[in-house]
């Protein structure tokens, strides 16, 4: 039915790409499967047999609160991110447009760096109680945040972003004359809510919920920095392999990995069928502006009180990054500043080498992600082929796996010499890391370019091959340069998420090549808060500036592609 | 330049049979129009052409040479897409040159030729535009010079006019027949407008289905439709299913299926009035609206029959009057200046002269 030629020319493109998914994807994740069945040197359910029965209940525990720190991260971020999506695209008030765009101000923070803010913040010896403490005259910090609390706080800061952002496109989506008509059938406002626009939103709802669900169940670096005795899965994952109990680690990945596919796949089957398409195209809501003075100044109150305590992490960040250490010991509040902590970041090789790792190791995954992310796209969305549904899962395991059991997966595939390493052992070198980042991006770079080609209408190609260009030459001149800008932004995106990757780092670096999320680890234990702090505005700056080249130059709002 | 053949051609995707039993000729230079409804496969038809699909039976020639399996970017044609599909990240004159740099013809050469064709497409001062600057009228200009800019064998466009606005279409039109005219080119035309058709072509192939019910002139396809489908899809037309009573050398004597008594009608045995396709089958009568006379009085001619006025419609030119004859409702088209002051619940007599009926065969089911 199709051409010869095409199909052969499609098999080519396919045949790579369908190699490295393979290779790195499938391969590491079936390794760490069989290796859960491994124990005493037999093949049993032995692991999970101990996993669900062990006497100390510790594995079941950390499952459990896994869960549990999940479903209330989920409760959270629904009640910060659904009334503020509400308050933002429905209302106009003054400064309505900055108190928006600042709501999207904590993807800006790179995880760890998020949680090193909130622990200089809130913690034990935190700037804000002890604020209070001095202002108030008290005898101690009256509160202080760690273990669940920590975590869950975090957590919200961080994911009610998701939920801000999809209902706020799906509230945007809807057709205000399905409202206007509700009313004009004679329902009051309340009914209108509950019963026209609600329903319309539960799909945005559902998903955002699930993936923050999916999100929290993998999250590591806030538990790993502020959960104290409490025990979580991915966490667990990590002391096992510190241990040496890879059989252990393996059983604990498969089933975190589990947890979280069985709700990918939830969220497809969900999407599918409830997918209330409008049928007139975006018109864009109608914001009602707020007349009520008292009302008006109380929304930007609060929106003013809300940008401060969304941007009070970036701030101490900074501010700590100007604090010299050694300078601000037993003191409450700091009291030297200056740029100490950069000029040593640019002139102490010790200290330079892990953000010139960084660069180099995500610049190395980044370039594999662009070259291997437009060709899988390109194949996936413009080439028909039996088996595109087994590709196009193959691409989204990794964004459906826990970090942690990326770089467990890793460590099972190349800690033995296999033709997929060429032979080669990789755990414990240079490359191991630039891999782990590549597999992390993949679903990232290939969803953005997937976005852009399908904007593509087929019709180019063709008006091309019409006159008389070859595919290769269409390929280079047409389609390449047309969807550039919105590949660019997804594989920016990838490359500053690669530099502040924290989880695989720590399974997999070895000394010489440890990127600056490990040595952001490693000065926090020496108590050397400025000097992490310096690496954190670092990667805050290359992520602001990721993404406004990405809004100015290429007209893309890359925020929506880390969903 | 070159003639088209197309020989026994089908296409199927998957179950769907998109094309079937197609033969058709296109002669050197000429302008023929894919005609009929949605879906009944023109734009399948074109890209076989195009070399976008391969037929799944039958053969595709260019001349002599068989094109059946040639990739596009081999055939020489020049196609003009319903959507344009210029490049967006190139200027007018790169749009334009990109042909050209393809085939990898000096720099100095591309400039004239490209300069030539835009001053022919009248946008010679917009070559350095960025081609979403330009209004539909001018992307669609764009397009065919980028088609013509090659000096293809043949031209192809898919429906072009159909994303522009009444007034900008009629200019296109005349603008299309002006550059094929320039450039003696193969054309192939799609539309499912019937008014582009007629106005535009040498010939007409009219689809439906996936079937090519009949190739003519403009004239021929209107007034001599080869079957019901034809006859209604181009025009409008009045419809009586009859059977034949009596056939002589010179006459024919046909009843209505239904009310037989009182619906006869004569009609001359000439080719023109019964044609050869007609002999077998099913029969319709047809007649075009403004070949029905309205009379003030009976005259004893045949086929004269006693109406009642039902509806009378003004449209300028021509004043549609809607007559009931025994039971049957006629359409007719009255000149303006003719206009007897008709009104409803008029007594008329219509007569539907023996030489202006047709007898034509009628298709089962599908006519529209
Ligand atoms: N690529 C395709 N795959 C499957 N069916 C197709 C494809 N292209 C066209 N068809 C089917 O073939 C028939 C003819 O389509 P098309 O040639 O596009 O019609 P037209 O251009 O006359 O409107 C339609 O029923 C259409 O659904
Ligand atoms: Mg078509």
């Amino acid at each position: 039915m199709m051409k010869n030629r095409d199909n052969r020319l499609t098999l080519y493109l396919l045949i790579p790409v369908l190699l490295v998914l393979i290779a790195y994807v499938l391969y590491p994740s079936v390794r760490t499967i069989l290796e859960s069945f491994h124990k005493d040197g037999g093949l049993t359910f032995g692991n999970y047999q101990d996993f669900f029965t062990q006497e100390s209940k510790t594995n079941l525990q950390a499952l459990w609160n896994s869960v549990y720190i999940s479903v209330l991260s989920v409760l959270v971020s629904a009640a910060i991110g659904i009334p503020l999506a509400f308050i933002f695209n429905r209302f106009d008030f003054p400064g309505r447009g900055f108190f928006a765009t600042a709501a999207i101000m904590p993807i800006v923070l790179p995880s760890l760096v998020g949680v090193m803010a909130f622990m200089f913040l809130y913690g034990e010896t935190g700037l804000v109680p002890n604020a209070i403490k001095d202002l108030f005259g008290l005898d101690e910090v009256p509160f202080k945040i760690g273990g669940v609390s920590g975590i869950l706080i975090v957590h919200a800061y961080t994911m009610y972003v998701y939920f801000y952002m999809t209902v706020s496109s799906a509230i945007n989506k809807i057709d205000p004359s399905l409202e206007e008509s509700a009313y004009n059938l004679g329902a009051s406002r309340f009914q209108v809510f509950w019963k026209v626009t609600f329903p319309l939103l539960t799909p945005a709802i559902v998903a955002a919920s699930l993936l923050v669900f999916m999100i929290s169940m993998a999250s590591f670096s806030a538990p790993f920095l502020l959960a104290g005795g409490f025990r979580v899965l991915s966490l667990q994952i990590y002391f096992s392999k510190i241990n040496g109990d890879m059989e252990v680690a393996a059983t604990q990945s498969v089933i975190l990995s589990i947890v979280s596919i069985s709700f990918l796949l939830f969220m497809r089957w969900y999407q599918n069928r409830k997918d209330y398409r409008m049928a007139s195209k975006g018109i864009g809501a109608h914001r009602s502006e707020v007349n009520n003075p008292l009302l008006k100044w109380t929304m930007v109150a609060t929106g003013v009180i809300g940008v401060i305590i969304l941007l009070l992490p970036h701030f101490t960040i900074l501010l700590l990054s100007l604090v010299p250490d050694g300078t601000w010991t037993w003191q409450t509040y700091p009291s030297v500043f200056n740029f100490e902590n950069y000029r040593l970041l640019l002139q102490d090789p010790n200290i330079f080498k892990p953000l010139k790792n960084s660069l180099i190791l995500s610049f190395i995954a980044t370039a594999g992600n662009l070259v291997f992310g437009v060709l899988a796209s390109y194949v996936l969305v413009k080439r028909k082929f039996v088996g595109k549904s087994f590709v196009d899962i193959l691409v989204m395991i990794p964004w459906a796996l826990p970090a942690t059991v990326i770089g467990m997966n890793l460590i099972f595939a190349f800690n033995e010499p296999n033709i997929f390493s060429f032979g080669n052992i990789l755990v414990g070198t240079f490359w191991i890391l630039p891999l782990a980042y590549f597999i992390r991006h993949i679903p990232l770079v290939v969803r953005s370019t997937n976005a852009v080609l399908e904007q593509l209408d087929d019709s180019i190609e063709e008006a091309s091959r019409s006159l008389g260009a070859k595919w290769f030459y269409t390929f280079r001149k047409v389609i390449l340069p047309i969807i550039m800008p919105g590949v660019l932004s997804g594989t920016l995106l990838a490359f500053v998420e690669s530099v502040g990757e924290f989880p695989t780092s720590v399974l997999l670096y070895t000394i010489s090549n440890r990127p600056i999320s490990i040595e952001i680890m490693n000065q926090l234990r020496m108590f050397n808060m400025g000097q992490a702090a310096a690496y954190g505005m670092i990667q805050i700056t290359l992520i602001a500036v990721v993404l406004l080249i990405s809004n100015r130059f290429f007209g893309v709002k890359a925020e929506q592609s880390l969903s | 330049m070159a003639s088209i053949k197309i020989e026994n051609v089908q296409k199927a995707f998957g179950k769907v049979i998109a094309v079937d039993h197609l033969n058709l000729e296109i002669k050197d230079g000429e302008f023929f129009t894919f005609l009929g409804p949605s879906g009944c496969g023109k734009t399948t038809t074109l890209r076989m052409i195009a070399g976008f699909y391969y037929p799944t039976k039958g053969m595709v020639r260019f001349g002599d040479k068989d094109m059946t399996r040639v990739p596009p970017e081999k055939r020489n044609t020049g196609m003009v897409f319903q959507n344009y599909a210029l490049f967006p990240h190139m200027t007018v004159f790169e749009n334009v040159a990109f042909g050209l740099r393809v085939r990898k013809i000096g720099s100095k050469e591309v400039k004239t030729r490209v300069h030539d064709v835009l001053r022919k497409v009248r946008l010679e001062q917009y070559a350095d535009r960025q081609v979403s600057q330009l209004s539909g009228g001018q992307q669609q200009r764009v397009a065919l010079a980028r088609a013509l800019v090659i000096e293809p064998e043949i031209l192809l466009l898919d429906e072009p006019l159909s994303n522009l606005d009444a007034k900008l279409r009629d200019e296109m039109r005349s603008e299309i027949l002006r550059l094929q005219k320039e450039y003696k080119i193969t054309t192939i035309y799609v539309t499912h407008d019937q008014a582009e058709a007629l106005s535009m072509s040498d010939r007409i192939a009219v689809f439906n289905f996936g079937v090519c019910h009949q190739v003519g002139t403009p004239s021929e396809i209107y007034n001599e439709p080869a079957n019901d489908f034809v006859a209604s899809f181009i025009g409008e037309i009045n419809l009586l299913p009859v059977k034949v009573d009596q056939l002589d050398e010179s006459r024919i004597t046909v009843s209505a299926i239904e009310n037989p008594d009182m619906n006869k009608f004569v009609v001359h045995n000439t080719p023109f009035n019964f044609s050869q396709s007609a002999q077998e089958g099913e029969l319709a009568l047809s007649i075009r609206p403004e070949s029905i006379r309205i009379l003030t009085e009976k005259a004893d001619r045949p086929n004269v029959f006693k109406g009642k006025v039902e509806d009378v419609q003004f449209f300028g030119t021509i004043i549609l009057v809607k007559v009931r004859v025994n039971g049957l409702l006629l359409e007719v088209n009255l000149l303006n200046h003719v206009s007897a002051n008709l009104k409803p619940g008029a007594d008329v007599w219509v007569e539907m002269p023996e030489d202006q009926i047709r007898l034509i065969p009628m298709l089962s089911g599908d006519a529209s």
